[in-house]
Order: C-alpha cells, then structure tokens, then sequence
C-alpha cells in the first residue's frame, strides 16, 4: 500500500527525521492561510499524488507570494497529473501540500527496501541526490552506497556512521545524519513497510538535515496489525475498477489491451496473459479469483470485466482441483443469469470432472466458445476478436 | 525415493479443527497419506476425524512420533506457529497460509538459525499448493488424482499453474517423483535452489520442470546452481511476459522491481545457464518430453 509524501513525512518526523514546515490544503483559500500560517515569503506547493517524477508533469511549484501559493493550488487541484509513474491515464491531485522553502547546501538520496535475495532490509545512499534510483545507477553508480540490515538485530550506530562518511557529511553532522538514518530503519521495521524512500535529503544552508520529499509503501499482508496505517489509504488515487476488486476479495490489475479474462490462481493467470499476447491480443487485464473460483467470486468477476469499457471479448480459463469443474460451470450459469454479457465469451474448464463441467455449460444453453487447452482459448479469443473487427 | 515424503511419513496438522485445515485433512487421509494427529490449542485431548488433538506441538511429537507437519493456520497465527513446530523437532513444515507478512517470514527464518544443519527444519512455503509425492503421499491442496507416478520432479511458485503443468504430463504419459509448490511470497521457507538440490541427489528424479513467475532472484540462482552442481536436465517456464512494472501481480513475490526480474530477464538468463526453456505455459509437458528422449531445443 502506497501513501501520499506528506504523511510520510509526518510519520519519519515522529521517528525524528527533520522536515520542512508545512501543511495540507484542499483549496486555494486554505492553501493561502497555511502558507501565511506556516510563515516566511517562499513556499513550494506541491500536489498529493500517489507518483514520483511529480515536478517534471508540473506538479511543483514554487511560490514567491501568498497570491501565487494560491494560483497554484487553483492550478493543480482537480488537475490530472501525468507523470513517467503514472502511466497515460494519470493520477487526479486531490490535495496540495504547502512547504516552506529550504535553501539547500546538498542534495543526497537515501532509500531503504527488502532484498530478497539476503532477506535483509537494503540501506541505499548515494550522493547524487533529486535524481531516481534508477538514473542514479545508470549515471554516477559508483556513488551508491549499500549497507545490510539484520531485521532481527536493526541497524547499529556503526553502520548508519559509515553511510554518513560514505556519503562525505561534514564531521559535525555526522551524528544527526545517522540518526535519521537509523530513524527510516526504525520506521521501516516497527510499521511493516516495503519501502522508504528519501530524496532529495538534503543539507540545507544553516546545516540541517531535512527530508525534502519522501515516499514510504507498506506489506499489505501485515495491515491487519498497522490499523494507523491502514487509515491512509487514498482509494482516490487507486483505479476504479481495482478499488471495486480488491474490496471484494480479487487480485485485479487494469491493463491497456482488450481481451478480459477470468482466472484461478495467479500464475495460471500470468501464463494465459502470456499465452494471449503470444496468440497476437492483448489482455485488458489481470484477474486471479482465487484457486477456488468459488460461485460467488464469479459473479463478481464478470461483473468487475463487463464494467470494463475496454474488453472486447472475454477469456475464462479455469482449472478445478478440489473445486470441481461441474461446480464452477454452475458458478459461471448463476453469474451469466445475473450479468448480461453482449461479446464473444471463450471458456476453457480443465481439471476435476471437465466433462461434467462443458456437459452443464452446454445443457445450460450458455452462449460461449469452448477451448480444450491453453493455447486453444487463447486463439480462439484473438479470433473472436478480429471477427468483431471484420463487421 | 521421491523427495520431502514417502507413504511412511507421519503428518501432523496444525489447525486442524479449522474448516480448511478439516477439509484438507480428510482429502489428504482419503489419498492415503499418514495423517497421526493434529494441533489446535485449547482442543487437546479432543478428537477430530477419528484422530487425536494436542495443544502444543511438542505434544503431538512426544505422542505420535510425527516429524513432519502442514499449517493451515491463519496469517496473523501462522509465524508463530512454524517456530514452534521447528522447536520441537519437526523436519518438515509445509505452511499453505496465505497473506504472513514478509516480515514474520524473516522472523521464521532467523528463528531457526540457532539449530544445526541436521536439526533444521525445512520448511515449504507458504502461500503454496503443498507436497506431492505421487502414489505414496499428499502433503498439501492440490488434486492427486492428476499427478502419475514417474521421473520428472516439479517445482513451482503457483498452484493452478502446476497442475496445468501435471495435467499437460499426464497427457504425454509423464509421471512425477515429487511436486514441490515453493509459493508467490517474496520470503519464502525452501528456495527453487534448494529443492533442485534434493532432486539432483534422488534416484526416482531424472529430469527437473522449474515453473517460476516474475520477481525476485530465485529462479536465475536456481539456474547458476543447476550449471555448477546438476548432473540432471533443469526445463523453466517463466510466467508473467505481459506483467507490468512495478505491479504485484497476485502473489506478494510477482513484482518485477530489479534487473534479471522480468519474465524475459529471466529466460535470457536462465538459458544462458543451460537451462531448456518451454517457450509457452501450453506446452511445458512437451518440452519436458523432449528432454526426456534426449533432444535438446
């Protein structure tokens, strides 16, 4: 789960991470009175989405006036932003966040993530700070900067000291830049994160060290236990139509293509998304209903595709272990007597009682395209696809 | 042999009053596998299908001699409840929870760090399909009746894609020593290296089908190990061409988020260590197949 940077930042501040003054606004008026509430005579306005790469689309703007913090929020709320992370569709800001303006010395990068292959929590630093992770190995590798965290043990002082000499801190602020390095650890560790992630960290000119921008994501799997966490959860900044899977218990990603389908079981459905693709179609989407496709999760699914603009003929493929086939045909008529479906439907049962499972589809009168394998349903959705093209 | 369980191996089953964990147990019994017993604090003493319950694992051991063990525990349960079978001497721990956070599996893992290689458990999963050796034991979710008896060991992260894999064999009359489902999770119990590890020293294995998925190091340090250290032939199928960046697709571990992660990645690297890649999920039977008879793709 990914949140916005300004409660980010005021979660790594109660770790003791510095941060700019700042504050929240949803509206011009507002965002002026925080900017007079906040003080000084430079502010940074910048919009709340879930995205990085935010100043490159317009999403930042700085502000030598109370009137222009107020321009600016009139500027970007409501406005979609369309950023390298956002994909074409874009994200619509919803909030701005008002920041004093912070007159840097230097510009660092600092991140922290889970390394599978060690199972530790990776501490990446890199002097060239304000540029992307990736842009950074790509340009100045060897200015990066990796230390390995025992989760079970956390950070040590030493460690979070040698990142800061890595990264050529003046001597004085040695001990005030690990300890906010320490404090992302921490943060890391005690609220189940993924991810943290600062940059620019900056050293501003009266040699402080503040989190200028910041992103933090969280294991899904462990919200049950972070219910602060949960509570930031910006449905808004989500896809529609994910919103509506994932509050109904499907794993569901919206894609480019236009070939809907209907799967058990994640890998089963990476491979028919590759299986698609390789018969020359494109998938509309990623929808895995569990490995046992249970009647109701079918309802739901074909609900969740039929709202789908995009999709033009739709794919189920399912296979039925302990779940049987004849129960998952009755799982897909009860949902066909629920929702219309007006396109080309290609259903592949395979597994437990498969015969059973077509003998009911067809004696149900379900008006659909029977694929016996993998690659046959693929084809015969591509096919159905370009006969639609042809009338 | 096959690998993890034979027909003599003694199963115990935690969270065995539980409506999943019930279920499976009764599908298991009905396949023929050793189930002795289960755990369920609070319900020792009790008896459910027919067998005893404990209330700790350590229990169950003194009592029935099981040392292998399947967890259907739930998530926020389940950390807790695979060190407590590898403290009392479990050897095998087979976890199908689904949703432990990456977290707990470290906890798990750094646990039992503190026993020696022989004492170790080895634990499977989670978020997997289960163990099995087919004919002699199920240890796990999956169907048995379409796994056949043979030569071919299995690997894979998911469930359904596996048994599409174990159909596709049944269909060409290829049997399987033992189907091993590692599980989508970033952190996770055995790694695909591991297993290989146990195929290459087991008689009934001849050939080894990897079924990996975006994400993750694993299935290219599997590859590096089978060029090093395997005698048999590795064949890989890599789901997860058309995944998006950035995404996690399902499973927690389907995240392309480095080099070498994306299914593409994985297949440039994968043959370059050797390995027979089966160009599309529909014909992974067929590749294996070939492999078999000695042809090389």
């Amino acid at each position: 789960m990914d949140i916005h940077e300004y409660q980010a930042k005021k979660i790594l501040s109660g770790f003791g991470i510095n941060i700019p003054r700042g504050a929240i606004a949803y509206s011009p008026e507002n965002a002026e009175y925080k900017a007079r509430e906040i003080g000084g005579s430079k502010w940074v306005v910048k919009a709340q989405i879930h995205s990085g790469a935010r100043g490159k689309a317009g999403g930042i703007i700085i502000c030598n006036s109370k009137i222009e913090v107020a321009q600016a929020a009139d500027k970007l709320l409501g406005k979609k932003l369309v950023t390298k992370q956002t994909g074409p569709q874009g994200k619509i800001v919803h909030r701005v966040y008002i920041e004093e303006v912070t007159d840097i010395k230097k510009e660092l990068y600092l991140g922290l993530v889970f390394d599978r292959a060690s199972e530790c929590i990776m501490v990446v630093a890199s002097t060239e700070g304000g540029m992307s992770v990736e842009e950074i190995s790509k340009k100045k590798p060897e200015s990066i900067i990796r230390s390995k965290i025992e989760v079970a043990v956390g950070m040590q002082r030493f460690q979070a000291r040698e990142i800061a000499f890595g990264l050529g801190i003046d001597p004085k602020l040695i001990s005030r830049t690990a300890d906010a390095i320490m404090g992302c650890c921490r943060a890391f560790s005690e609220l189940d994160a993924t991810m943290v992630e600062i940059n620019p960290l900056v050293i501003s000119k009266d040699e402080h060290i503040l989190a200028l921008d910041c992103k933090m994501s969280f294991d899904n799997n462990a919200l049950f236990r972070r219910s602060q966490i949960s509570e930031l959860r910006d449905k808004a900044q989500e896809n529609l139509n994910e919103v509506y899977a994932s509050d109904r218990g499907l794993n569901y990603i919206s894609l480019e293509g236009n070939i809907g389908n209907i799967i058990n079981g994640a890998g089963l459905a990476m491979a028919s998304m590759d299986m698609i693709k390789l018969a020359g179609g494109e998938p509309a989407n990623f929808l895995d209903v569990g490995g046992g496709a249970s009647p109701e999760k079918m309802v739901k699914a074909f609900k969740l595709i039929s709202q789908d603009e995009k999709v033009k003929v739709i794919l189920v493929n399912i296979f039925a272990g302990i779940n049987r086939c004849d129960w998952v045909a009755e799982g897909i008529v009860q949902a066909l007597q629920k929702i219309e479906i007006n396109m080309p439907l290609v259903i592949r049962l395979a597994g437990t009682n498969v015969e059973k499972g077509n003998k009911i589809l067809k004696e149900r009168k379900i008006n659909y395209i029977e694929a016996s394998t993998l690659e046959d349903a693929a084809n015969k959705a591509v096919k159905a696809l370009k006969e639609l093209g042809k009338n | 042999m096959s690998i993890l369980i034979d027909k003599k191996t003694k199963i115990i089953v935690q969270g065995f009053t539980g409506k999943f964990g019930s279920f499976h147990a009764k599908e298991m019994i009905k396949y023929g596998t050793n189930i002795v017993g289960g755990v369920t604090p609070g319900k020792g003493g009790q008896t459910h299908l027919d067998l005893p319950v404990f209330n700790t694992v350590k229990e169950a051991v003194k009592k029935t001699d099981a040392f292998c063990t399947i967890l259907f525990v739930p998530p926020e349960f389940a950390a807790d409840s695979a060190m407590e079978a590898a403290d009392a001497g479990i050897k095998t721990c087979v976890a199908i929870t689904d949703g432990i956070p990456s977290h707990d599996m470290i906890k798990i893992k750094r646990y039992m760090r503190r026993y020696s290689k022989k004492d170790k458990m080895t634990l499977i999963g989670p978020n997997c399909a289960g163990v099995i050796s087919p004919g002699k034991s199920l240890l796990g979710i999956m169907p048995g009746h379409i796994y056949t008896q043979g030569k071919v060991g299995v690997i894979g992260r998911s469930g359904t894609l596996g048994y599409e894999a174990a159909q596709q064999m049944k269909n060409l009359n290829i049997g399987i020593s033992t189907s091993v489902g590692i599980g989508g999770d970033p952190i996770n119990g055995c790694s695909f290296r591991d297993i290989l590890e146990k195929f290459e020293q087991d008689d009934q294995t001849k050939a080894i089908l990897m079924i990996g998925e975006i994400g993750g190091p694993q299935e290219v340090a599997a590859g590096k190990f089978a060029k090093e250290n395997m005698s048999k032939p590795v064949i890989a199928y890599i789901a997860g061409l058309t995944a998006p960046i950035g995404r996690v697709m399902g499973h927690a571990g389907a995240i392309v988020s480095a080099y070498g992660e994306s299914a593409v990645e994985k297949v440039e690297l994968l043959k370059e260590c050797g390995v027979t890649i089966s160009k599309n999920p529909s014909v992974m039977g067929e590749t294996v197949k070939s492999v078999l008879n000695g042809k090389k793709n």
